[in-house]
């Protein structure tokens, strides 16, 4: 019994050797499993932690699912200064080689037309925020609490919150736009779910999350049409994150053949 | 407005594109990820580890 079989990717043979000092999930060095014409990139684990009702329980907790997490990703960007690796989500696992040998035989066929469709091209991420009220001052106590009667009170109450929607009305204009125009750039597109402020540690309330592909050599194009969403929209920041592999491109689902909206779209326009 | 750029992978994103994106492949033993809508479950944990004093946002809204 040497552990359960950790998959990360699936890739086309390649000829360069990872980094010697690499490790990957639970500190196992990733170890390639070729089968045909594909090569399964695996780490060995143990049972206790990844048979099906340990990796329930780990999930729940961050610190671990942290771990892994940047473990997995250390091992896949380290696959793509060498290969265009084709990302299986976190999580899978296997018994033996053989279990991993029969899941490439199975799937031959789909990963290789992803491998094809995902080759020479990176993700990139754009999400935007809509800033946190900043005309306003922040929750302190007013200045002259007592002095302000209660249909003053009301008043503001009632232009703040007008204020709120406009601007929210504002970012959902600006980020439909812009999704508008990356997504007319790349290749491809998807729209993740909003950031959770709290997870994410960033002020201000996520209003677009999305993922575009885009080739290798278009790259620096994609970047600076980004770039060029610098223009009068104050409240609102725009961040910019990748090359990332192409986690979010990696589904089965062929491009154009997303159902309209994506799995996780309709969370993110609202 | 700013552009922010290249900083260091922040865990929330890594989560969006692990938990959401990939192949998604039933392996031999574990439990069927696809299955779950991890992002917004296990969130709700992962929320409460990070800060208990702070109620799930999903409960805000209807």
């Amino acid at each position: 019994m040497t552990g359960l079989r950790y998959v990360y990717a699936v890739c086309r043979p390649f000829g360069t050797p990872l980094q010697a000092q690499l490790t990957g999930v639970g500190g196992d060095p990733p170890r390639l499993v070729p089968h045909r014409d594909l090569v399964a990139v695996v780490s060995h684990v143990p049972e206790a932690d990844f048979a099906e009702e340990s990796l329930r329980a780990h999930l729940e907790d961050l610190d671990w699912l942290t771990a892994v997490a940047r473990a997995h990703q250390g091992v896949i960007d380290a696959l793509t200064t060498v290969t265009t690796p084709l990302p299986l989500r976190l999580g899978t696992v296997f018994r033996d080689d053989s279990g991993v040998r029969s899941m490439i035989e199975a799937r031959e066929e789909n990963f290789l037309r992803g491998l094809d469709r995902l080759e020479g091209r990176v993700e990139w991420g754009v999400k935007v925020y809509l800033e946190s009220e900043p005309e306003q001052a922040p929750e302190r106590p007013a200045p002259q609490p007592a002095a302000m009667s209660g249909r003053d009170y009301l008043r503001r109450r009632r232009e703040q919150t007008r204020s709120r929607e406009d601007q929210w009305q504002r970012a959902e204009t600006f980020a439909t736009r812009l999704h508008a125009n990356l997504a007319g750039f790349a290749e491809d597109s998807r729209l993740h779910a909003p950031q959770n402020p709290t997870l994410s540690g960033h002020r201000g309330r996520n209003v677009l999350n999305a993922a575009y592909l885009v080739p290798r050599g278009e790259s620096e194009a994609f970047v600076e049409q980004v770039e060029r969403t610098k223009d009068d929209s104050p409240g609102l920041r725009v961040e910019l994150t990748g090359p990332w592999a192409a986690y979010s491109f990696a589904g089965e689902e062929a491009a154009g053949e997303e159902p309209a909206g994506g799995r996780t779209a309709g969370e993110g326009t609202t | 407005m700013t552009v922010v750029e290249r900083r260091e992978i922040a865990l929330v994103d890594l989560l969006d594109r692990l938990l959401a994106g990939g192949v998604v492949i039933t392996g031999d033993i574990t439990l069927r990820i696809a299955d779950v809508d991890l992002v917004r479950i296990d969130l709700n944990a992962l929320i409460s580890s990070v800060n208990q004093n702070v109620p799930s946002p999903f409960e805000e809204s209807p």
